[in-house]
């Protein structure tokens, strides 16, 4: 502690250049929060959610339909507790570009395999008894200023009405929840009846897209699975089932291996800052080798002279680092209010403690070359200048 | 480490020169001699050097630039080791001491003055001084009071706070001697410290060394080439090419 003000006074030595460099550094762990942010969104889907549940979809597609009539059969197989299924309905809400997940689906069964969406008794019970009711995320919601008792048109993309119009028509009859923070992505669906829909659609009546399968022991899930398939092999319909985490993973690599992208764009930001500070690290100490010198000559062994070095990058980092996963806290509510929600990235405590530990980590290698050379710096030569 | 400095009731400044020096040998340098590489070739710049500095002595070092001055001086110490012969120091051989023991022995028993001052330009005068005892046991209020007391002495109490940019050369020099002094070392070495001031200032800080050797009892070794510098002193030795010349 007492060699604090020998750590302050190599810092602020210039201090344009120190500032110029905690703000590359600011800047660097502030887009690494945003892109954390983006792979952990796409990466780890409800990570907690629906460890007993399986996805029974169509083997050759998940867009191939199933017949209705597998839910019952299912439903026998020893182990199975409950059986929902959905379809994905694709209605598009005014415009194209407010693009939500919008689901029929079978409430009963949905509801109670889905205890992470919380509805208050009597909404549940409104949803369950109105034919055209529909309910929506709290996110969702907010974005379009859907109140209870609203009624909500949607345009078809897939499924057009056998009367021949294209408009659905839905009664907003609830607004759910999500039971923890980090399924907050539920909270931008829109879920309404399967029956209504399948009854008024013009084709593929009978059929949903997928079963969403709950098993009475989540250990017990493979065999499960195993026998669904088992069951429906050599049919028409021929299916596969994974695990709802499996299922959500392989939606999301339709979209493109996220994970690598985001991480290469880290890796080349992080790239370019270790290069730029390690440079201006090299640099700051370079300059006051002669007072370096002076401190050996004193008498101040290698350890401490090598600490100090070592402490004032790994300063700049902590200070610039820090400084940057505030600002992206205070970020990334302002950009999902601006976006109203769509870009609604979460900030984890596993981001907070990755870039802790990336502080020290770039802190200790731009450090450790300088702090190198002033072990191998000569005193009596630095003296004679 | 630090216990302040004491008067040398010993060294009353009434004294004639050259006929104080006390019995014991603080410094004891036999058959020094020290090569560095100049790319292949060995060059020798000091050869053969036996030299006695008595406790309480003021010695001066004059010599031709290139002479060895400096050299000789970082050996004595304990910044660079000869290539052969001893250099022994109140008693203790340290041109045997590893490379860490040698750095806390230097903390322990030398203060150092350079030419251009050497000071931390962003610390205060107060802060430079102190540095020596950040390496003691002493707390931050002890350290604070020795670092004043070294001030006053220098004459630079009312200039504590001020960075080294805002003092004068003179004032600088007066810095860094409070800096040497802190710890209260039992010599001082002093490379051509009044080197880059002028005349006035120059005699200022003679003046200070003189007052250190005579009333404290401080050992001084001064290399300067100015003769004037060197008559403050109470004995000079000659280096040419290496070697001392004439007798002690
Ligand atoms: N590290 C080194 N490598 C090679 N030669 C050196 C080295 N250090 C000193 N020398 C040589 O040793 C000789 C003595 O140098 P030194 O600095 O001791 O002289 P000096 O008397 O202090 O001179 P000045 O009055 O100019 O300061 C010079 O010829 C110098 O070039
Ligand atoms: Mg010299």
């Amino acid at each position: 502690m007492k060699y604090l003000p020998l750590l302050w006074a190599g810092l602020l030595r210039r201090k344009t250049r120190t500032l110029l460099t905690l703000l590359s550094v600011v800047a660097a762990f502030t887009l690494f929060v945003m892109l954390d942010a983006v792979r952990i969104a796409f990466n780890a889907p409800n990570s907690v959610a629906g460890i007993n549940r399986l996805i029974v979809t169509s083997r050759f597609s998940i867009i191939q339909p199933l017949p209705f009539a597998y839910a019952s059969r299912i439903q026998a197989i020893t182990g199975v507790q409950n059986v929902a299924y959905a379809i994905w309905f694709g209605g598009v809400y005014q415009d194209r570009k407010n693009f939500f997940p919008n689901m029929a689906v079978s409430v009963q069964e949905y509801l109670a395999i889905h205890p992470e969406l919380v509805l208050p008794a009597t909404q549940q019970q409104a949803f369950r008894h109105t034919r055209t009711g529909a309910i929506v995320g709290r996110t969702l919601a907010e974005r379009f200023g859907w109140k209870i008792g609203d009624k909500i048109p949607l345009e078809a993309t897939i499924f057009p009405k056998k009367d021949g119009g294209n408009i659905w028509t839905f009664d907003l009859v609830g607004i759910f929840h999500a039971d923890r923070p980090e399924l907050q992505g539920i909270e931008r669906q829109m879920l309404f009846h399967y029956d209504y829909v399948d009854e008024g659609r013009l084709q593929d009546q009978g059929t949903v897209g997928w079963y969403i399968v709950q098993v009475d022991d989540p250990a017990d899930s493979d065999r499960v699975a195993l026998a669904i398939d088992r069951l429906f092999a050599n049919s028409a319909h021929e299916t596969k089932t994974q695990s709802e985490k499996d299922f959500q993973r392989s939606f999301v690599k339709q979209i493109g291996n996220i994970g690598l992208i985001v991480s290469t764009i880290m890796g080349a930001v992080f790239f370019t800052l270790i290069l730029l500070t390690g440079n201006t690290m090299m640099q700051a100490i370079r300059e006051r080798i002669p007072e370096l010198a002076v401190l050996k000559t004193i008498g101040f062994p290698n350890r401490i002279v090598l600490l100090l070095v070592l402490a004032e990058a790994i300063v700049i980092m902590l200070c610039g680092g820090l400084g940057g996963l505030m600002l992206a806290h205070a970020l990334l509510p302002v950009m999902a209010t601006a976006t109203s929600g769509q870009l609604n990235l979460p900030l984890t405590l596993s981001t907070w403690l990755l870039g802790l530990a990336l502080m020290i980590l770039i802190g200790l290698l731009i450090g450790l070359p300088p702090a190198l050379r002033t072990l191998r710096l000569n005193v009596v030569d630095a003296l004679r200048g | 480490m630090a216990h302040g400095l004491r008067r040398n009731p010993a060294a009353p400044d009434t004294q004639p020169e050259h006929s104080t020096a006390p019995a014991v040998e603080l410094v004891r340098l036999r058959g020094i001699s020290k090569s560095y590489l100049r790319g292949k070739q060995r060059v020798e710049v000091l050869h053969h050097i036996d030299l006695d500095i008595p406790e309480g002595d003021f010695i001066a070092l004059m010599g031709p630039s290139g002479s060895g001055k400096t050299t000789l001086l970082n050996l004595i110490a304990g910044l660079d080791s000869p290539t052969h012969g001893s250099v022994s120091i109140a008693g203790q051989r340290i041109d045997r001491l590893s490379s860490g023991a040698l750095a806390r022995w230097r903390a322990a028993h030398i203060g150092f003055v350079f030419q251009f001052y050497n000071l931390l330009p962003m610390l205060s005068a107060q802060k430079n001084v102190e540095l020596p005892l950040l390496l003691t046991r002493l707390n931050a209020a002890q350290r604070r009071r020795h670092a004043n007391i070294a001030l006053q002495l220098v004459g630079l109490a009312g200039r504590a706070s001020h960075r080294p940019g805002e003092l004068s050369g003179g004032q600088q020099q007066r810095v860094a001697i409070a800096r040497a002094l802190v710890s209260d070392p039992m010599l001082l070495v002093c490379d051509e410290p009044t080197g880059d001031l002028d005349r006035h200032s120059a005699e200022e800080i003679l003046r200070l060394l003189q007052r250190l050797n005579r009333e404290y009892g401080k050992t001084l070794i001064l290399v300067t080439h100015d003769p004037k510098a060197a008559e403050h002193a109470r004995r000079t030795r000659h280096l040419d090419k290496g070697a001392l010349v004439g007798q002690g």
